[in-house]
């Protein structure tokens, strides 16, 4: 995983409650056994009509944002499905930073995973950022949201925040525990299933 | 101070713990399909890692298996790469599989159960949402992406921050209890608390309705609870539960002293207290229909559909995406639930493709014909959910009704197989999603109890089901 840099950038705005990850990348796309080429699926059936034309009244067609690695979306963002494909696609697309007034446990936890960062901020945050046609910095090392008129300070778990600046390797970490977590398998009386 | 269900659970998985921070904890049971697995594999290899506890891991594939003749090659060259993948991945890392031909074969949450896989007190993971079902057994059941298949594959642990325990009572009793189901009280919790209203949770469903429940319907109950946004739905053992699993193929041989370990320890204690908590009587509640594009829209088969006004109560974006759903279902505020005329009719998945399912569904069109413009399939949760259906005779009655009878998998509940919607149609589903384009580009899903899609399929559009006799 890349080390999570400060990013500048325009945002995109995605005025939508209860985003499901079906919509983030719809089911027909999840038979790859790679991580690499989802960014062309993302928002697929909002983005493209039956013909595969672009759909003019959808956010990300417009080319204003196409070089926009920020998307500021509505509550609930990330609902449904467990499909970590989701994250892949954002993240190849070019998005890095998601901002929204709430999000689904375990979309939460696969941003994390991938070195795209969450920021949850109180609605009337989000709606204003939502408005926001100027550059955008996010600072995470400082947890700091700069727009041209203000900034703002974001919450980070330090441990989440500590992976994704420093690009660790999740497991290499959990590796450590090593001692741990075998002394938790003698003392388990948990059977083996076969 | 008294200790909930989850917080027994999760104090005795605990590795490493830390304050205000993701703790460590130990899974019991890795559950793995095809859909998810593959680049978690990918990243074992890359990195030259074993997986650790192959004896805890159990694969099967659910998600794009064509549930026709099995005898045939499959078609979709990239469904067929994904399941030569898990089964060399399998094959690799020393894991069992339940293969495409294999008698376990099934969704991967209705086999769990069924082959006593699924214990009370453990923890059970899986790359899959649904995996909320398993905490009708007691065990804290979550779903997982792929970063964390490969974590626990790994590790068998993985880094988790602790979640609060939301008690949800479900208190009387039923007035027709074939009529009204499981499938309804969940649809009417999510209805409630919303699709949002169970995030950072964990929730105990609890109360005489939840104990009255068989195990095949408080399995339908958790299975839910992901659409509620919550991270796991638990239901404390009892009885019901310990026979459920008593005897199954992979049930632990030291079983009965298991059992005596869980009795008296697997429930939240009477002064447990918990962070949030929602009450709902079933005594009068409907059969529901789901309206909209997720499953919190949702009225009773009574109602007609709502206006986005009524629907938002206030809320701006509520009432623009109730909007922008009823531009997507076709359908006007103010209709009647019982005037809408369904296309097709899907009877599967995680939610409600188990034995009882079937027998509840059969009951209503025993010795009648479905409507001639509705096209109607059953798909059986698991090979074996078919071989027990069919030695009743079940599947006698479903084709003699026009239904067709297929093979085990996740099917139409989301489509990733050939079993799909085609723009414009509308589906009664049992499944347990309404979003966008879910079961087929263009498609309208209606949620369902599997008795209501029987009937919707019989008369070509909703009923309601109690107006049925069922005995």
């Amino acid at each position: 995983m890349d080390p999570f840099k400060k990013i500048s950038s325009i945002v995109t705005p995605l005025d939508k409650v209860n985003v499901d990850t079906d919509q983030i990348v719809p089911k027909q796309f999840l038979k790859l056994v790679q991580k690499s080429g989802f960014g062309k699926f993302l928002f697929f059936n909002w983005r493209y009509d039956e013909n595969e034309n672009k759909k003019s009244d959808f956010v990300l067609n417009d080319p204003k944002y196409t070089n926009s690695q920020i998307l500021v979306a509505g509550d609930n963002f990330g609902c449904g499905s467990s499909r970590e494909h989701a994250v892949w696609a954002l993240l190849d697309y070019g998005f890095s930073v998601i901002i929204a007034p709430s999000f689904a446990d375990i979309f939460l936890s696969n941003c994390f995973k991938n070195g795209v960062l969450p920021i949850t901020l109180d609605q009337k945050i989000v709606e204003k950022l939502q408005q926001e046609t100027g550059k955008v910095e996010v600072d995470l090392e400082n947890q700091i949201i700069k727009t041209p008129s203000e900034e703002i300070r974001f919450d980070i778990d330090s441990y989440k925040k500590k992976i994704l600046l420093e690009g660790l390797d999740d497991i290499a970490q959990t590796f450590q525990y090593e001692k741990e977590i075998s002394e938790f398998e003698r003392e388990s009386k948990i059977p083996s299933v076969l | 101070m008294g200790k909930t269900l989850f917080e027994k659970i999760w104090e005795s998985h605990i590795v490493v713990e830390k304050q205000n921070s993701p703790s460590l904890i130990y899974i019991d049971r890795h559950l793995v399909h095809e859909v998810t697995s593959p680049q978690a594999f990918e990243g074992l290899r890359i990195n030259n890692r074993k997986v650790r506890r192959p004896d805890l891991t159990i694969a099967t594939m659910d998600h794009n298996v064509p549930t026709t003749d099995r005898s045939l090659p499959i078609l979709d060259q990239t469904s067929s790469v994904q399941i030569q993948t898990l089964e060399k991945n399998c094959k690799d890392f020393g894991i069992k599989l339940f293969g495409i031909n294999s008698p376990n074969q099934g969704i991967v949450h209705v086999i769990g159960p069924q082959l006593g896989i699924t214990l009370p007190g453990t923890t059970i993971v899986c790359g899959d949402s649904h995996t909320s079902t398993h905490g009708a057994f007691g065990a804290l059941a979550l779903g997982i992406g792929t970063s964390d298949v490969e974590h626990v594959l790994a590790s068998q642990t993985m880094w988790l921050e602790k979640p609060k325990p939301f008690e949800i009572r479900v208190e009387g009793k039923r007035k027709n209890p074939h009529a009204v189901t499981a499938k309804d009280i969940v649809l009417s919790i999510i209805k409630n608390i919303g699709t949002g209203g169970g995030t950072g949770t964990v929730i105990e469903y609890r109360g005489e309705g939840i104990t009255d429940l068989s195990m095949e319907q408080r399995m339908t109950i958790c299975n839910m609870s992901i659409e509620a946004g919550a991270r796991a739905g638990l239901i404390a053992p009892d009885e019901k539960t310990f026979d459920y699993l008593r005897d199954r193929e992979y049930t632990p041989k030291n079983y009965e002293s298991l059992v005596d370990t869980w009795k008296d320890h697997l429930k939240s204690d009477s002064d447990a207290t918990f962070d949030k908590q929602f009450t709902l009587p079933i005594d009068d509640i409907a059969p529901q229909v789901s309206w909209g594009t997720n499953p919190g829209m949702t009225c009773d088969v009574t109602e007609s559909i709502p206006t986005p006004d009524e629907f938002s109560k206030g809320d701006v974006n509520q009432k623009k995406g109730a909007e922008k759903a009823l531009d997507y279902m076709d359908l006007k505020p103010g209709t009647l639930i019982e005037d809408i005329k369904i296309d097709r009719v899907f009877i599967g998945s995680c939610t409600n493709a188990r034995l009882e399912d079937l027998i509840e569904a059969s009951k209503v069109i025993k010795d009648q014909k479905i409507s001639p413009h509705v096209k109607a399939m059953v798909v059986p949760g698991s090979q074996m959910v078919k071989k027990q259906a069919e030695e009743m005779g079940l599947d006698k009655i479903f084709i003699n009704a026009n239904f067709e009878w297929r093979e085990a998998g996740c099917s139409m509940c989301l489509g990733m197989n050939p079993d799909i919607l085609s723009p414009g149609e509308r589906c009664a589903s049992t499944s347990n999603r309404n979003f966008e384009g879910r079961q087929g580009t263009g498609g309208r899903t209606h949620l369902v109890s599997p008795v209501m899609a029987a009937a919707a399929a019989i008369n070509g559009h909703f009923v309601d089901v109690r107006k049925m006799d069922l005995n």
